[in-house]
């Protein structure tokens, strides 16, 4: 699997959170490191959308479509504004 | 409320294919005319949604083309196995309507207003976007130092290359090539890889406090940016897109 970034799923981004979200800093949960959602490691070939850590890759974000819901898993970010 | 838009939200809307200019044998320009378009800034890209007639979608994002203030464009590499961008380069004609949504993206992008010499380091159609915000500082009449390396697989793959070139005239553009598999006979260009001697040698000095796009496919944008963090570029002076041959981008 070859990773994204979090570019590839601004649109997506933008349909969960109602707003641009791709210049937005997360912060790991794990290792407390703090970049824009755009340089975060992604994975689009599963079932879902897979956001990792560019520094330690551990899981920041899962979102998947199930019917026409979004199911948003955020519990490896410790902050993101 | 009925019948308004919700104040941020991306929605989808049908444009209507306005041309189709080919720019390799590979690659196609499609200009799109969409009602109410907002407008764009250099370097964002759209949400491309196709559904057949059983239902089965697939959508897949691409970098806008034009520049900020031009009718919307997006370039696109026809992929041999791809699902999306053969019907796009191939069977798309004039009156065609595709869906879309965008325009999508606020970190890749380049504004104007900002001093900072840009080095542009483009892999195969990763020029796209870096064609926007080039097109869009000419346009602008900046004066902002600006540099672009462009690696193609060989000369006939070089997307935009007359208007790539015509750049050059204003004195504060450069921009190189370097061919990784065929090179013409007499190439005087760069030959491989953008490696990092050679990018070592071109970069602007991290002293002039530049801004590096790196746009390519994941393999290309993680060489380049490792240099460029070996050359001592600062994270938030390094901006990245990458895509991929399937389910991505472009």
């Amino acid at each position: 699997m070859t990773a994204l970034d979090g570019n590839a799923i601004g649109g997506t981004l933008h349909e969960v959170f109602s707003a641009e979200m791709t210049a937005a800093v997360g912060t790991c949960a794990t290792c407390g490191a703090t970049a824009p959602l755009a340089e975060t490691l992604v994975y689009l070939d599963g079932p879902g959308v897979v956001v990792r850590c560019r520094a330690c890759t551990a899981i920041l974000m899962v979102i998947a479509k199930v019917r026409q819901y979004n199911c948003v898993d955020l519990h490896g970010l410790a902050a993101l504004g | 409320m009925a019948g308004t838009a919700v104040r941020g939200r991306l929605t989808w809307q049908v444009a209507e294919v306005a041309s189709v200019l080919p720019e390799t044998p590979s690659v196609r320009t499609i200009v799109l005319e969409v009602p109410d378009w907002a407008g764009h800034r250099a370097g964002q890209h759209v949400d491309i949604r196709l559904t057949a007639e059983d239902g089965y979608s697939a959508e897949r994002s691409y970098s806008i083309a034009s520049a900020p203030g031009e009718p919307l464009s997006i370039t696109v590499e026809r992929l041999e196995d791809g699902e999306v961008s053969p019907y796009l380069t191939e069977e798309l004609r004039p009156d065609d309507e595709i869906e879309i949504r965008g325009p999508i993206g606020g970190y890749f992008v380049w504004d104007g207003g900002d001093d900072r010499p840009l080095l542009l380091l483009a892999g195969g159609s990763g020029i796209v976007p870096l064609r926007s915000i080039m097109r869009y500082r000419a346009q602008t009449g900046s004066h902002v130092r600006v540099r672009a390396l462009y690696s193609s697989r060989s000369w006939t793959d070089v997307i935009y290359r007359d208007e790539l070139d015509s750049y050059r005239q204003d004195g504060n553009a450069d921009i190189l090539y370097t061919l990784t598999r065929h090179q013409p006979s007499g190439w005087a260009g760069h030959t491989g890889r953008i490696d990092p001697a050679w990018l070592t040698e071109q970069a602007w000095p991290v002293n002039e406090s530049p801004v590096a796009y790196v746009c390519g496919p994941t393999s290309f944008v993680e060489g380049v940016a490792e240099t460029l963090v070996r050359l001592s570029y600062p994270a938030a002076a390094i901006k990245t897109e990458r895509f991929g041959a399937s389910g991505g981008q472009k």
